[in-house]
């Protein structure tokens, strides 16, 4: 039997599927369904330190082989999400979740980190600075070396836990803002977070999306995560998550080939709620087919010196 | 929710662009009227949601407008094909909450849901009406099937071509308690002659069950997902 396992950063997952951050909500909706512990891990909803609604409607659209959000950090706040959210998770996931964390300040992400740090439920802190759904906030600091470097100082003196920086693809020099948040002391990576991308209705002569422009994920930008999640690679020492348009075992398999350790799926779980075990069932037969008897020896096996 | 796999049994015009589809398979998720399903058609990544018209033990029906690539596909599957449905989705009316005679309101395909609703009220025991709004008398459907019910149908025309000349509103007394499907502005209108009553909102929609938080609209009582918590929503909760 093909070992599936995983070695995230000191905690180990028994397979490397891990539902990304915005399309997953808390778990709730997808419990329903199946049973949240065959997953590796999942990241929960992107939170900031203050409630928010997010971005008028609408906030999606149609895309070829993909689809634009603008929903921009709809969330309750960390405290409420440590207050009601957390302990409802804990009735359906009995595993170290990854808690996804934005701002709109560095003093912010730090006070948002250091409120989960406390939290035993949380086993990494990924940190958004790739949201482009929010104006002066975000993305901003994502798109400069010295900005992601900043966040990433910030959140590592607050915390003890894993911290992962989630990096946008809206750049010109993906490994530049990598090597910066490894400098800085970034425990591992993950990226991509989606590519700003915009839609017309002739009919209104305007935009589809209020926010004008949205986030384009979905197996549109498959091949572009791939390629920054080889750079990155190249560039780094410390683990990467590799996501973008990930939909099934082969996705996977061709994530860790180029540099990935673990692997998150995004907006196929909004279109198929039961894309996650589906790939994760599909694993085992897919690595017998490529003749894989350890996933964790794949990672980077594409790189030839 | 369920994901679901229903056969095509029927997919016939009934006014321009607008079509009824008749679906054999599983509707054991679908608790309530004005629920709906989320549809997969094939080159298109969303999934496309249209309310359930009325269901029973071994199937349902949509009726829906083609307005757009997804909608003008679903027009043009055969009988015997299959599609792949998200079913049961939403929190549909709550026919406990009606009074003894709710006054229905739907405008264009805003219909279809208001059918379900009136068969579910007269279970009930309730004496629902209804008030069909369209823009012109080619365009309506759906009212001989509400009088087949027994329940009182009035219709409007925005042409005066059929029924009453004008909006759904002008057919109104005013201060009823409404259980209304439609457009947003004429939500909003009924919203304002009414006294009570329940409204079904639509959105462009992300996942459909409310993972993805593509559709929150504010409420009096909070965020509230269009796909999860609605899209019917209460009189009182609505910030208007």
């Amino acid at each position: 039997m093909p070992d599936t396992r995983v070695d995230l950063l000191g905690i180990e997952l028994s397979n490397p599927v891990i539902p990304a951050s915005g399309t997953f909500g808390y778990g709730r909706e997808f419990a329903e369904l199946y049973d949240l512990d065959i997953l590796g891990s999942f990241s929960f909803k992107g939170t900031t330190l203050q409630p928010r609604l997010g971005n008028p409607l609408p906030r999606i659209a149609e895309a070829p082989s993909g689809m634009l959000n603008a929903v921009g950090l709809q969330n309750p706040g960390v405290d409420r999400v440590i207050s009601e959210e957390l302990p409802e998770l804990a009735k359906i996931f009995h595993k170290p979740v990854m808690a996804n964390v934005s701002g709109f300040s560095i003093g912010e992400y730090a006070e948002t980190c250091a409120r989960l740090d406390a939290c035993a439920q949380v086993g990494w802190l990924e940190v958004n600075i790739s949201c482009p759904n929010v104006h002066n906030g975000g993305m901003s600091f994502g798109t400069d070396p010295a900005q992601a470097a900043a966040v990433t100082r910030a959140v590592k003196s607050v915390t003890t836990k894993p911290v992962i920086m989630k990096l946008s693809p809206n750049v010109t020099d993906i490994a530049a803002i990598a090597r910066a948040c490894a400098d800085a002391g970034a425990d591992g990576l993950s990226l991509i977070n989606t590519l700003m991308g915009m839609r017309i209705d002739p009919r209104r002569r305007a935009p589809i999306i209020a926010n004008t422009t949205g986030g384009l994920s979905g197996p549109a930008i498959f091949p572009v995560a791939l390629r920054m999640v080889w750079q990155v690679y190249e560039a780094v020492d410390i683990p990467i998550i590799g996501m973008g348009g990930v939909q099934c075992a082969e996705d996977v398999i061709e994530m860790m080939l180029a540099g990935a350790t673990a692997v998150q799926v995004g907006a196929a779980n909004l279109v198929n709620p039961l894309a996650c075990p589906q790939i994760i069932a599909a694993l085992p037969g897919v690595m017998e087919q490529y003749g894989i008897d350890n996933l964790k020896d794949i990672t980077g096996g594409a790189h030839h010196g | 929710m369920k994901q679901a796999t229903y056969t095509i049994t029927e997919n016939t015009l009934l006014a321009p662009s607008v079509y009824r589809m008749a679906l054999v398979g599983d509707t054991s998720p679908i608790t309530a009227p004005g629920q709906f399903i989320n549809i997969a058609l094939d080159g298109l990544y969303l999934r496309r949601p249209i309310s359930i018209c009325a269901w029973n033990e071994k199937g349902l029906a949509i009726i829906y407008k083609v307005v757009g690539r997804g909608t003008e596909q679903l027009s043009r599957l055969a009988l015997g094909q299959t599609i792949d449905a998200l079913t049961g989705l939403g929190n549909g009316y709550d026919v406990s909450a009606c009074p003894n005679t709710p006054l229905l309101v739907g405008g264009g395909v805003g219909v279809p849901p208001l059918y379900g609703l009136a068969k579910a009220l007269l279970a009930a025991g309730k004496k629902p009406s209804v008030i069909l709004g369209f823009n012109r008398a080619d365009e309506i459907f759906g009212d001989m099937e509400f009088a087949a019910l027994g329940v009182p149908v009035t219709v409007t025309t925005a042409d005066g071509s059929a029924g009453v000349k004008g909006f759904v509103t002008d057919a109104m007394k005013g201060g009823e308690y409404v259980c209304a499907c439609g457009p947003e502005p004429m939500l909003r209108a009924v919203y304002q002659r009414a006294s009570d009553g329940q409204f079904s909102f639509e959105a462009r929609m992300g996942c459909g069950f409310g993972a993805c938080m593509g559709c929150t609209l504010e409420t009096r009582t909070g965020y509230k997902r269009i796909c999860k918590d609605g899209p019917v929503l209460g009189y009182r909760e609505i910030k208007w």
